[in-house]
């Protein structure tokens, strides 16, 4: 047997195994006409974006719409979430970070049902893709380093400076804080489109294996497992997100270590 | 044969970056173990620092996240 048949032995067998590619889900493509992606098509990025700001609008209006002193049950989910962002940001920021709220709830809210979305068999999940999450955590960076300059003029700089540290320290300590600072949406938005990339591919490589009939029992339960631990990290990347924004947020209104 | 040597080193550098990711793994490990030693000491204070939990696992993640973006550029960038 030559190499080139052992190859296509292995990939007749990989095709078998693995019917449809792990990243095959991630795929932006148009929704009319097979033409190429250009910036205003309407891609299935739009559409998912669409129905998730489409949910929130549901929650939100028409949650909080009747005002019952009983709340029903979507005015109960509409006010915990409300509660839960606004004790976060009370608590991480202090009273003076309150006014910034509704940014950060609508960051939250975004993600988190972004998020809960893409885990619907088929939906395609906008927050894996690092463009979408760079935009929100540039604006993030933007706004706060702009609040900071804006509410505290040139002590904004005290941030980089420790004053806690020993003089000698304090230039090289400036320095780590300066890349740490400009870092801060490199890693504030690969690590939401990180996981929630990561947690899907994972699902669906099992789901892959799922083909295979010896093992397919024990990929149904791997998927419903990995299923289940999707749905908690989806909720806690988007808490981290937010908190996140919180702790920049309270660097720029207090930026003195 | 296909391909050539750069690729190949790159997909070896993007498989030995994820190493890092143990480290992250590590961190994380730490800051969660740490976090229930103490909530086990004194459960009564372990509600006021979830949000405190929750950023240090973020900080430590960062680093693992760095290298699974490292391990991104050499697959699809170099």
């Amino acid at each position: 047997m030559t190499t080139e048949a052992v190859a296509t032995g292995a990939e007749q067998a990989a095709e078998s195994a693995l019917s449809f590619h792990p990243m095959e889900q991630f795929e932006v493509y148009s929704l009319f006409g097979d033409g190429p992606v250009t910036m205003f098509s309407i891609t299935n990025v739009t559409l998912w974006m669409a129905i998730s700001v489409l949910a929130v609008i549901v929650l939100m209006v028409v949650g909080t719409g009747s005002k019952s002193v009983i709340p029903g049950r979507l005015q109960s989910v509409a006010e915990l979430a409300y509660g839960f962002v606004y004790k976060m940001i009370e608590d991480v920021t202090g009273h003076d970070g309150v006014k910034y709220f509704p940014y950060v709830m609508t960051l939250f809210i975004f993600i988190v049902f972004s998020n809960f979305l893409g885990l619907i068999p088929g939906a395609f999940t906008t927050t894996s893709h690092i463009a979408v999450t760079a935009i929100l955590a540039i604006a993030v960076f933007l706004t706060v380093t702009i609040l900071g300059f804006v509410l505290n003029g040139a002590g904004f700089l005290g941030l980089f400076w420790v004053s806690s540290a020993p003089l000698a320290l304090r230039p090289v300590l400036a320095i780590i804080e300066i890349i740490s600072y400009f870092v801060r949406p490199v890693s504030h938005s690969i690590r939401l489109a990180g996981n929630m990339m990561a947690g899907h591919a994972v699902i669906k490589v099992f789901a892959a294996f799922a083909a295979i009939a010896v093992i397919s029992p024990l990929s149904i339960v791997a998927i419903t497992a990995m299923y289940g631990f999707e749905v908690l990290v989806c909720f806690i990347q988007a808490y981290v997100f937010t908190i996140l924004t919180c702790v920049y947020l309270r660097d720029a209104l207090h930026p003195h270590h | 044969m296909q391909g050539d040597i750069v690729q190949m080193g790159a997909y070896i550098g993007a498989g030995l970056a994820c190493m890092g990711m143990g480290g992250a793994a590590i961190g994380v490990g730490n800051v969660a173990g740490n976090f229930l030693s103490g909530a086990l000491r004194n459960p009564s204070a372990a509600a006021g620092q979830t949000a405190m939990l929750f950023i240090g696992i973020a900080f430590a993640e960062a680093f693992g996240i760095f290298s699974f973006l490292v391990a991104l550029l050499l697959m699809f960038a170099v």
